[in-house]
């Protein structure tokens, strides 16, 4: 989910995007620089979890890089085949993680997805759905909503019908959910709290709209984590949601207007550091300057705001923070989300505390980094294979016989959950925060 | 192209979905791990059994169309790039370990199951399969026996044929061979397996292989030593070896590719160190620690300017990063990555690795090299752009020159990517008239309607496998002849 240039220029470029060659085809607006990177050596191939799903070359990324060449020079048109190999991509950019030349694959694939979307019927409607769901607290709320009727009457239709038009797959996923969060944690919540030991300075955090709707119990642990840790820690209400759905479908203006929501919103707050506890929306919001690169009121602001901004793990293991006197009684292990542990490079930090706070309990994940299959609007499109994904997931737990996972990402936590409730197992998944905060309440 | 009567056989034999024949899953396959080269082929098919490829090669010497054995496509000299008028045969879905034999230390594998996963495998049993290229982590070991791959154990522990104790084979006719077995002896015959082990799928298809397992070794220790010059490196490589020290690996990096590594992993190198040394002695524990600190001295005397001696594992994986993050060091400068295998006797290496550092200067190109300084097989990485065709020239002359000298200096033109087609025109060029007859005569024998895999290696005259792939815009020719563009979108 990088938002580098080229993906930036391609978007405020919709004109360019469409730009047509000399023998009348389109063409893909990927910079030739990025797309003859790839020396095609294959490596990448071990870490897809779509290339292991099919053994098909394009389905991995050195196939969809390989296509992308091929509509880039005209050589082929975008086919049906195109479009479902782009889509079928998880972006979990593992294969970003794997590449030894540094091909930047995520860039390629939104690229690649957003030129067919912007070619397509429809776009615009999708747009502007969107747009108006997504924009303000009443947005936030909406998604709530939706998921707490979707869950009490259980429609399928309403699934469908909104699939079209909000691409997430916890739509769909919300049949299997272990429960919605009563309450929006940024409603509990003051808009500032003391620190529990002496301070140390203040923080302001994202309360996020998945992982509030769905988690506001992280979110609640997060505040009380730092504040433990002696944080000031300000939850400005009028946050709004850190864009990155409107980015992914291909809308960076409405993104963009977001983005400069939340920084007016942030700085107002007066912090030192803004603390955002999921992985996506972390990830995004450290693009906010490249996002906003262009825009001259917003540009220099951004950038001050993109390096404010910290992982939840990555902020506590960065600043220290106080080891809590017990350690887990049951196994622990821990799966990496893809947007921390392949997007931001985060694996080190978070592992670090997993294994402090488990001591002898910690259990080694085999294919740890292996994206678990939620992958936003994945499992609405392809939810067999999402399926499949989550049975490895869910395999590789298994065996390595942890009682309770942690990880850092919405997505991952209702996946996971999701999948052990309807297996029938006894698995406990928790965020990061929550596995902290957990062990800190035992003292009390 | 092959006919639609063709095709249809081959949809009856591999059934529907097994039978890939879209534009999109041809440029898919038109190309392999080889810098510059590529070309689509006219259908895939997926093998369920040994039967399907049996008739399969029956098909092809009727129909007479070519097959292109492929395994992960991970291969560096071409060997899996589709020619004209042909079906790629992949084999990478066989990917099962058949059985591990602890009383005899050997393992039935299919051909498809990846090196790194095999490895993981055995060791977790105490044992030991040591072949490890680089790629290992996606290659087949099907595709390793096919180009008889080596890796940075080679020194000690040797390459994959020295592994290989047998296999069951597809041949050109269809019919099915078996070779080899559990026994380490066995002179019944000419030795044909070794024939067959490098082949680069022109004489035959392997379908099930038998390989050969050792005790993984006790305990290991590394050492890097850093030189101004490859010359004290060069030294040091034959100080260890007149000490009669076996080194399981004995890596080297030139300036060039340290000042890469630096560049982009940031691990405190001196830019200015003209050479490193990466040494790792592995076994019985005392006589590790005998080895390492021997080495450790001979490093001294040869004129390393300092030497490190890792205290443990995690240090030891430390030590290594600077050697393992070469190829990645490398592969970033430039878009176009051409990874060679120029390989000389070990006496030779410092004489080489200057000679490729003068001509990369004369031919005004990029070139780094590190490699397995133990066995003399060096990796001289040529950086560029494939989009700037002068660049491209001129670095086909400079290579072109560079394995001229590793032959002139008693080397070969690969160590361990292979010939298939990069290689290809140095052989006839650098090699005895009657070994290139030799080949000729065995590839026509085996192989007379040439439909295995042709065109790779050697041309077998009259020439039989019809245009060959040679560069990008000959892909781009074929490709705008798309034949269903219905199906496009906008
Ligand atoms: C980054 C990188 C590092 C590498 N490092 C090394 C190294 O250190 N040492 C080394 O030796 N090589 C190295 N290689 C080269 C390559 O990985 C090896 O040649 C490997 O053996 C190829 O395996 P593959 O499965 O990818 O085969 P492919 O590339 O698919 O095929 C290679 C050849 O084998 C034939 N073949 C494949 N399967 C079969 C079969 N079942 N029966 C008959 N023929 C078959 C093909 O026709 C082709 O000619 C490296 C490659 C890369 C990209
Ligand atoms: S994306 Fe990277 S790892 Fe994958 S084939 Fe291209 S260069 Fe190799
Ligand atoms: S992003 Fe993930 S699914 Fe997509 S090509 Fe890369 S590794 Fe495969």
């Amino acid at each position: 989910m990088n938002l580098q240039d080229s993906k930036i220029k391609s978007v405020s470029n919709r004109e360019a995007a469409k730009s047509t060659a000399p023998d009348g085809r389109f063409h893909l607006a990927i910079s030739e620089e990025l797309i003859t990177q790839c020396m095609h050596c294959g490596l990448c191939l071990s870490v897809c979890p779509t290339y292991a799903l099919t053994g098909l070359e394009r389905s991995s990324p050195r196939g969809r890089i390989r296509l992308m060449k091929s509509v880039m020079d005209g050589t082929i048109p975008v086919t049906g085949t195109f479009e479902y190999e782009m889509n079928f991509c998880l972006d979990c950019q593992a294969c970003q993680t794997a590449c030894p030349a540094g091909v930047k694959y995520g860039e390629l694939v939104e690229a690649a997805r957003e030129y067919i979307q912007v070619n397509k019927k429809g776009f615009k409607l999708k747009r502007l759905l969107l747009k108006n769901f997504f924009m303000g607290r009443s947005g936030l709320r909406a998604v709530a909503t939706v998921l707490r009727f979707y869950q009490k009457i259980g429609l399928e239709k309403v699934v469908i019908f909104l699939s079209r038009i909000v691409p997430i797959g916890i739509l769909k996923r919300a049949r299997l959910l272990p429960q919605l969060s009563d309450k929006f944690a940024i409603d509990v919540l003051p808009e500032m709290v003391e620190p529990k030991s002496a301070e140390r300075g203040k923080v302001a955090v994202l309360t996020g709209c998945v992982m509030d709707a769905m988690f506001a119990e992280a979110n609640l642990d997060t505040v009380d984590v730092l504040r433990e840790n002696g944080w000031r820690v300000a939850v400005p209400h009028e946050q709004v949601c850190c864009g990155s759905v409107n980015g992914h479908a291909g809308d960076n203006e409405t993104a963009r207007t977001l983005a400069m929501k939340n920084i007016e919103v942030f700085e107002n707050t007066g912090a030192q550091y803004y603390v955002v506890n999921s992985a996506g929306c972390s990830a995004f919001m450290k693009e906010y300057d490249k996002l906003l690169a262009d825009n001259p009121e917003y540009s220099e602001r951004a950038k001050r705001f993109s390096t404010r901004v910290k992982e939840f793990s990555e902020f506590i293991h960065e600043t220290g923070y106080r080891k809590p006197k017990a350690k887990f009684g049951s196994t622990v292990t821990y799966h990496e989300a893809c947007h921390l542990v392949h997007t931001q490079k985060i694996s080190a930090q978070p592992r670090e505390i997993v294994k402090d706070l488990a001591g002898d309990n910690y259990r080694e994940l085999n294919e740890a980094t292996w994206c678990c299959g939620s992958a936003g609007i994945y499992n609405v499109v392809h939810y067999d294979e999402a399926a499949k994904l989550l049975d490895r997931k869910l395999d590789n737990i298994n065996k390595c016989g942890a009682h309770t996972v942690i990880t850092g990402n919405p997505g991952c936590l209702a996946q996971i959950a999701a999948g052990a409730k309807n297996d029938g197992m006894d698995m406990d998944v928790i965020h990061l925060a929550t596995a902290l905060n957990r062990l800190y309440k035992t003292e009390k | 192209m092959i006919t639609d009567g063709v095709k249809k056989k081959l949809r009856e034999i591999f059934g529907k979905s097994n039978y890939l024949d879209s534009t999109e899953d041809r440029i898919a396959y038109s190309y392999d791990g080889t810098a510059l080269l590529s070309s689509m082929p006219d259908a895939i098919v997926i093998p369920s059994s040994v039967e399907h490829i049996s008739r399969l090669m029956k098909l092809a010497n009727d129909a007479k169309f070519a097959v292109i054995p492929r395994g992960s496509g991970s291969g560096l000299s071409g060997g899996s790039i589709p020619s004209e008028n042909s079906v790629v045969l992949l084999m990478s879905r066989w990917d099962k370990v058949i059985e591990l034999d602890r009383n005899n230390l050997t393992a039935w594998v299919e051909p498809g199951a990846i090196t790194g996963k095999f490895q993981t495998l055995v060791e977790s049993h105490g044992l030991f399969y040591p072949p490890d290229p680089g790629s290992s982590q996606i290659c087949t070991l099907g595709g390793n026996v096919a180009e008889n791959a080596g890796g940075l154990r080679g020194l000690k522990y040797g390459v994959t044929k020295n592994y290989v104790l047998g296999f069951e084979v597809v041949l050109a006719s269809g019919e099915v061979m078996r070779i080899g077995g559990k026994n380490m002896k066995d002179v019944a015959g000419y030795n044909l397996k070794d024939v067959l082990i490098g082949s680069e799928g022109t004489l035959g298809i392997f379908t099930k292989i038998l390989l050969k397992l050792i005790p993984l070794p006790q305990t290991g220790r590394t050492l890097l030593a850093f030189y101004d010059s490859i010359a004290g490196a060069a030294e040091t490589v034959s100080a260890i070896t007149a000490a009669r020290i076996m080194p399981a690996m004995l890596e080297f990096l030139d300036n060039a590719t340290i000042r890469a590594v630096e560049d982009f992993a940031h691990l405190g190198l001196d830019k200015e160190t003209g050479a490193i040394l990466l040494v790792e002695v592995d076994g019985p524990r005392s006589a590790v620690e005998e080895d390492a600190s021997a080495i450790e001295a001979i490093c001294v005397k040869s004129g390393a300017k300092s030497v490190r001696l890792a205290n443990d594992e995690a240090e030891g994986t430390k030590l290594k990063s600077a050697r393992k993050s070469a190829f990645s060091a490398l592969a970033r400068i430039r878009p176009t990555t051409i990874l060679e295998d120029a390989t000389v006797p070990r006496s030779e290496l410092a004489t080489m690795v200057d000679f490729i550092n003068v001509t990369a200067k004369k031919h005004d190109i990029e070139i780094g090299t590190f490699g397995h300084a133990g066995d003399g097989n060096l990796h001289p990485t040529g950086l560029t752009n494939e989009r700037d065709h002068a660049e491209i020239a001129r670095i086909e002359s400079a290579f072109e020159e560079i394995f001229r000298k590793a032959v002139d200096l008693g080397g070969t033109i690969t160590g361990e990517h292979g010939v298939g087609l990069a290689k290809k025109k140095f052989m006839e060029s650098l090699y005895d008239t009657p070994f290139i007859k030799m080949m000729k005569k065995t590839k026509e024998m085996l192989d007379p309607n040439c439909v295995l895999n042709p065109g790779k290696i050697i041309s077998v005259a009259p020439r039989c496998e019809g245009a060959l792939p040679k560069s990008r815009e000959q892909i781009e020719k074929l490709t705008s002849q798309m034949e269903n563009p219905s199906e496009a979108y906008f």
